[in-house]
């Protein structure tokens, strides 16, 4: 299962470190990465993939909203289909 | 991978502008409950429904942490009570009360928000189960939570059944006074039907209809701050650029709902329906369909011009909807659910919006007066006068149209009665003074008009 991770918030030292070391502990692969400032917002997002589906899902939302609280940041997973779908016919 | 401005419009859809699945509403059907014993009747309906929709919350949930999309409601819709009133030995108010009794602890076991179906069809003419389950409405809502109640007393086919339209003037009166306390809460889980369709997710007027399956999944979605925040972008453009601004949200707002109702089907098992179209507001700001009107160019939503807006907006949502779904349906197009509305508490509450403005929008949206507040002594005569009204408009211009309005025991006009949650707020609005009495007491049925003989 593919997903979505975005992290949102304003720019500070360590964000990818923590995020992507959150992913590593969790075996979640990140297949592409890309950052850029938006609208005066650090805004990272990446494609994960989840070999094992909703198990490891759970606990890494759970791991990001705490970073969330600690960075000050807005982070989501959410499927990649979402996206596809919404925006692509 | 994805484009990052288009993931961030999503995020920013969801977490900014109120994007959510509203419902996702599983049918069942309960033709296979019927049976002339009530005690068996109950256990038959109590155990199908909490065995089709045990997995129902839990799938909700589980597709909307995945996605990250909210679901706001999950629902059961079923088969009309009135098949199983039929089918009893001797049906009576206290078993058609039973029954409604048993649907509410099914809906409170398998965790979900509502259920509806305590229905008839009466648009013609009733039945004998028929009959008693009307008049079993008033006890049913009162002493269940969950339940919703719908009653279609007239279709472009049929014509109008005006002695149920009579009738029910009286129920809602009689609703309305055995719910008194909560200030005639029941009558939020009642709706009155011109045209019903038989697979609409939203409440209160889901029931599964006569053609549908054994199970079905249905889906409503809700995006009415998605498509205001649209058009805040387009400021001062042309009705060709705003209907054209429409579509393209209200594309991208059904395939969500596309999305999350193919995902229930598989993982549940059950065959897709429908998504409903339907841009269903809440009481929270930034949800209103009033205030897509306002930035439209509209002073205050009920004003000379709005439903010129409403007529644009529900045609481009319908035109923007219908290519992101392989099964459109419902009754997908705009709500305007007084109580439910920011946008319409604050033009109601101002003076703006009026209950005869509001008929007038019922002509070209979905789906009628809906959770308007009436002083508390309005005459069952002069319900029955706004229901004959909007089925008059239901049926000549073959759309759905609904009234669920609520004579708020003790209230008067420029009173403010709260519901909580989903139903809002609702301002106490006038009605004529004037008496329809002897008009709704001739009986009988209006006979079918001319747009209805198309064969």
């Amino acid at each position: 299962m593919k997903a979505v991770v975005t992290v949102i918030g304003k720019d500070r030292k360590g964000i990818i470190a923590k995020v992507s070391n959150i992913l590593f502990e969790n075996g979640v692969n990140i297949l592409d990465i890309s950052q850029t400032i938006m609208q005066d917002m650090f805004t990272m997002i990446m494609l994960v993939d989840f070999e094992n589906e909703t198990t490891a899902l759970k606990s890494v939302v759970e791991k990001l909203d705490e970073a969330e609280k600690e960075l000050g940041l807005s982070i989501h997973v959410q499927r990649e289909e979402i996206f596809t779908s919404m925006h692509r016919i | 991978m994805i484009n990052p401005f288009e993931i961030i419009e999503t995020i920013k859809m969801i977490d900014e502008e109120n994007l959510d699945i509203r419902t996702i509403t599983m049918g069942i059907s309960l033709k296979s409950c019927a049976g002339p014993d009530i005690e068996t009747v109950c256990r038959k309906v109590y155990d199908k429904i909490t065995s089709y929709a045990k997995d129902l919350v839990k799938t909700g949930e589980d597709i909307e942490a995945q996605f990250g999309i909210p679901i706001i409601h999950k629902r059961i819709s079923v088969t009309p009570i009135s098949t199983l009133a039929d089918a009893l030995d001797e049906p009576t108010v206290e078993k058609c009360v039973m029954i409604a009794k048993t649907l509410d602890r099914a809906a409170k076991t398998t965790g979900v928000n509502f259920i509806g179906g305590y229905s008839a069809l009466v648009h013609k003419d009733y039945t004998r189960g028929e009959r008693v389950l009307i008049e079993s409405i008033p006890q049913a809502l009162a002493a269940t939570d969950l339940v919703c109640s719908s009653v279609n007393v007239g279709s472009t086919r049929a014509g109008i059944n005006m002695d149920a339209v009579k009738q029910m003037g009286g129920i809602i009166k009689e609703a309305a006074s055995l719910t008194a306390d909560t200030q005639g809460f029941a009558c939020a889980k009642l709706v009155v039907f011109c045209n019903a369709v038989e697979d609409n997710p939203f409440m209160a007027g889901a029931f599964l209809g006569e053609g549908e399956g054994e199970c079905v999944i249905n889906v409503g979605v809700s995006g009415p701050g998605v498509v205001k925040c649209a058009l805040e972008s387009v400021k001062g453009a042309d009705f060709g650029v705003v209907a054209e601004t429409i579509k393209k949200t209200a594309f991208k707002i059904t395939r969500m709902g596309q999305l999350v109702a193919m995902e229930a089907s598989k993982r549940l098992g059950v065959p897709f329906g429908i998504v409903d179209l339907s841009l269903a507001p809440t009481p929270a700001v930034g949800d209103s369909v009033a205030y897509i009107l306002e930035e439209m160019g509209l002073e205050k939503c009920g004003t000379h011009g709005t439903t010129a807006a409403l007529a644009l907006l529900n045609d481009a949502v319908k035109k923007g909807g219908v290519m992101a779904s392989g099964y459109v349906g419902g009754l997908s197009g705009a709500f305007i659910p007084v109580s439910e509305d920011a946008g319409m508490i604050a033009a109601a509450k101002e003076g703006a919006l009026s209950l005869e403005k509001l008929e007038a929008m019922t002509c070209v949206c979905s789906v009628g007066l809906d959770m308007i507040v009436i002083p508390g002594d309005t005459s069952a005569e002069t319900i029955s006068a706004i229901i004959a009204d909007e089925a008059a408009i239901g049926m000549v211009n073959t759309k759905t149209t609904a009234v669920r309005i609520i004579p708020a025991p003790g209230a008067k006009e420029g009173d403010v009665v709260e519901f909580g949650g989903l139903l809002g707020t609702g301002p106490v609005m006038p009605v004529k003074k004037y008496s329809s009495a002897e008009f709704i007491n001739r009986g009988g049925r209006i006979p079918a008009p001319l747009q209805s003989l198309k064969n």
